[in-house]
């Protein structure tokens, strides 16, 4: 996994609640396995109904195209578990989302990617928007995950908090299977003894073969 | 300490806990589908991996695939590369793969619990959010994304936090052509679409009690669209008669045994829950969803909501699905023209579902311009439902009757609506360009779609069925 130290960007406001996977990664009907994420994020909402881009949407806007950060609301990413909602930003070179609340499935793929799923509070959420949207992109903001600040122009250091051990997987990119792996010994040991206390559970056999 | 049912089988398969505190939770049912095991595969071949217990993994072919009769790897071309590519995944992995032609194809949460993969109180795992749909066999699901995938294949555990814990409690009985899946809707319209983010929900109460095990299924399969990070139903008699004899269940003794185990498997009187919710179903009608996300929800009877009904919070979201809906506040929701109607669908496809709506469609013809889809989910229900000549009662109504498979839900298949189009929808998602660029869908049951269909608008079925009699 790439890892995250901290981030120097554009920050875009899409301040909508429960933005969907579906608006962020629509099914694009490609007829091949290596899609073009790139091309993937928000592909419908950028674009108006004579499939012309839509210069109202906010990574449309000039100051925003090359945004590394993303400013949101409420539960960003709901619906489908599709992995691609995070691969698309990462094509596009979008390395954190600020959100009010993420869905549980969403912030997951976020971790498992590098791409810094940062949470603010009622309080800070208002005010880091406001300095978004009063910057208009002129000025980028910095994420940092190792003193875990927000900084950048019109007001102070915003603190964000984050759990101190996906803080340390995401600065040194640890791969999660890696930290799993040290653990198969106790995976063993659970599958003997839930074979003795629930059978059923470790044999999944077709009784008509 | 009395503990919550969830409580109990997150504690019994915790396998260990990771250095950075997560649990790992062992897996004991994972089932993968061809839109996203590729990646895993390829993942699992470039870093030298193996998966840990092929035996316990099963796979399908549900979102790509064709629902035509006659259909092939060819048939919807956007589908072959993934169907070919899990094909060969499945191989050189030692997976036993559902392919296109197998009799047991379908949907992966269809077939799961109907070959009886999954049980109660076992784990279960799949790359797709509605995972959580064999929470009605009492099983503990979690839906996932491919880097977790992937992680299941090489370790059989997941590496969670422990969700909290929250009971819904559904009293009353449901009245005539009322079903779960309107019960569904109230409650994500109530609770609204994050509220049981990071919960692991148990459905309780007597409305959960009398519904059948499908039903219990639409149920939990609704969960995630409220946020829901897992759903079940506590199991019970009736939970053991629907797995009795079906193909991967445990055989003589040992059915007796996990039996006695699984009578075992309930919530403790005093446990106590994160949250409680309680809604009464006795009054509650058919519902319909007028908007873009599952929460935008009335009864048959309702209105489009004015804005200023809503709480202040989902004003914006309204205004917005109000001009993608094409739709005014104030406008009953039964009456308006629909161009199209589909049933099917992880929520809404199993037997019973299709005989609900068979009954309402005998007799009848669908209404002049309207295009009319039946996709059961599974090849197993598909057989099933012809045998009972449900086909030709669909078909005689003008329904195409297809293959089964995930089609027009997400539409991966192809199949989908035209852009402008009013589609009733048994599926579980209302979200814009769902089921095709500009398509407007609303949820309803299976009941509601069949009568749709038929009436050529948005229907009430009671008063369709009440018109007949």
């Amino acid at each position: 996994m790439q890892p995250f130290v901290s981030h120097t960007g554009i920050a875009a406001p899409l301040l909508t609640d429960d933005i969907n996977t579906d608006q962020i990664a629509p099914i694009l009907h490609s007829r091949s396995l290596k899609e073009d994420y790139k091309a993937m994020l928000f592909h419908r909402a950028r674009r108006r109904r004579d499939g012309s881009e839509d210069p109202d949407f906010v990574l449309n806007k000039p100051q925003f195209r090359a945004a590394g950060i993303l400013v949101t609301g409420h539960n960003f990413g709901a619906g489908s578990s599709r992995e691609s909602a995070v691969w698309s930003m990462l094509a596009n070179d979008i390395r954190v989302i600020v959100a009010k609340s993420f869905a549980d499935i969403y912030r997951e793929n976020c971790l498992q990617n590098g791409l810094l799923p940062v949470v603010l509070g009622g309080h800070d959420a208002d005010a880091f928007i406001a300095r978004v949207v009063a910057v208009d992109g002129a000025t980028p903001f910095t994420v940092d995950l190792v003193t875990q600040r927000i900084s950048g122009p019109g007001g102070p250091d915003i603190a964000f908090e984050i759990a101190a051990a996906e803080r340390t997987r995401l600065i040194e990119g640890l791969d999660d299977i890696g930290l799993t792996l040290k653990h198969m010994d106790d995976i063993a040991r659970w599958e003997r003894q839930a074979a003795v206390a629930q059978p059923w559970l470790q044999q999944a056999t077709d009784s008509r073969r | 300490m009395p503990r919550t049912l969830f409580d109990k089988i997150w504690d019994f398969h915790r396998a260990g806990q990771r250095s950075d505190g997560r649990d790992l939770v062992y897996i004991d049912r994972h089932v993968l589908h061809e839109l996203h095991a590729h990646h895993a595969f390829a993942q699992l071949q470039r870093q030298a991996r193996a998966v840990h217990r092929p035996d316990l993994t099963f796979a399908v072919q549900d979102h790509t695939v064709a629902t035509q009769p006659g259909r092939d790897d060819g048939t919807n071309p956007s589908g072959t590369a993934f169907i070919r590519a899990m094909r060969e995944g499945c191989r050189d992995n030692g997976i036993r793969l559902f392919d296109i032609d197998d009799p047991e194809q379908g949907i992966s949460h269809v077939v799961a619990p109907e070959l009886g993969m999954v049980l109660p109180g076992a784990t279960h795992a799949v790359p797709d959010s509605h995972a959580a749909t064999v929470g009605g066999v009492g099983a503990l699901a979690f839906g996932c994304g491919t880097s977790e995938l992937a992680h299941i294949l090489v370790t059989q555990v997941m590496a969670l936090r422990r969700p909290k814990t929250m009971r819904v409690r559904l009293d009353g009985r449901l009245g005539a052509h009322v079903n779960a899946k309107d019960v569904a809707l109230r409650l994500i319209a109530g609770l609204g679409v994050a509220g049981a983010r990071g919960h692991a929900v148990e459905y309780a109460g007597a409305a959960v009690r009398a519904m059948p095990i499908e039903a219990r299924m639409t149920l939990c399969n609704l969960n995630i669209e409220m946020g829901g990070r897992s759903g079940f139903v506590a199991p019970d008699e009736a939970t053991f008669a629907w797995l009795s004899g079906r193909p991967f269940v445990p055989q003589d003794t040992l059915w007796d045994r996990a039996v006695a185990y699984w009578r075992t498997l309930k919530s403790d009187d005093d446990a106590a829950f994160d949250r409680e919710v309680t809604l009464d179903c006795s009054a509650l009608e058919p519902q319909i969803s007028w908007g873009t996300d599952p929460s935008q929800v009335v009864g048959i009877s309702g209105r489009v909501p004015a804005p200023d009904a809503l709480e202040p919070s989902r004003r914006a979201a309204a205004q917005s699905a109000f001009a993608y809906m094409g739709l005014e506040p104030g406008t009953p929701l039964a009456g308006l023209p629909v161009d199209r109607v589909f049933i099917g669908s992880c929520t809404n496809s199993r037997l019973p579902d299709l005989q609900v709506a068979a009954a309402v469609v005998r007799g009848r013809r669908v209404a002049a311009g309207v295009v009319a889809m039946v996709v059961p989910g599974s090849s197993r229900v598909k057989r099933e439902a012809e045998a009972a000549g449900l086909d030709r009662v669909f078909r005689e109504a003008g329904f195409f009757w297809g293959e089964s498979g995930c089609s027009m839900c997400a539409g991966g298949n192809g199949d989908r609506g035209r852009p402008g189009e009013r589609c009733v929808s048994t599926t579980n998602r209302n979200f814009e360009n769902r089921q095709g660029p500009q398509v407007r869908t609303h949820l309803a049951s299976p009941a509601t779609a069949a009568a749709s269909a038929i009436a050529g608008c948005i229907a009430d079925v009671r008063q369709l069925l009440a018109g007949a009699a």
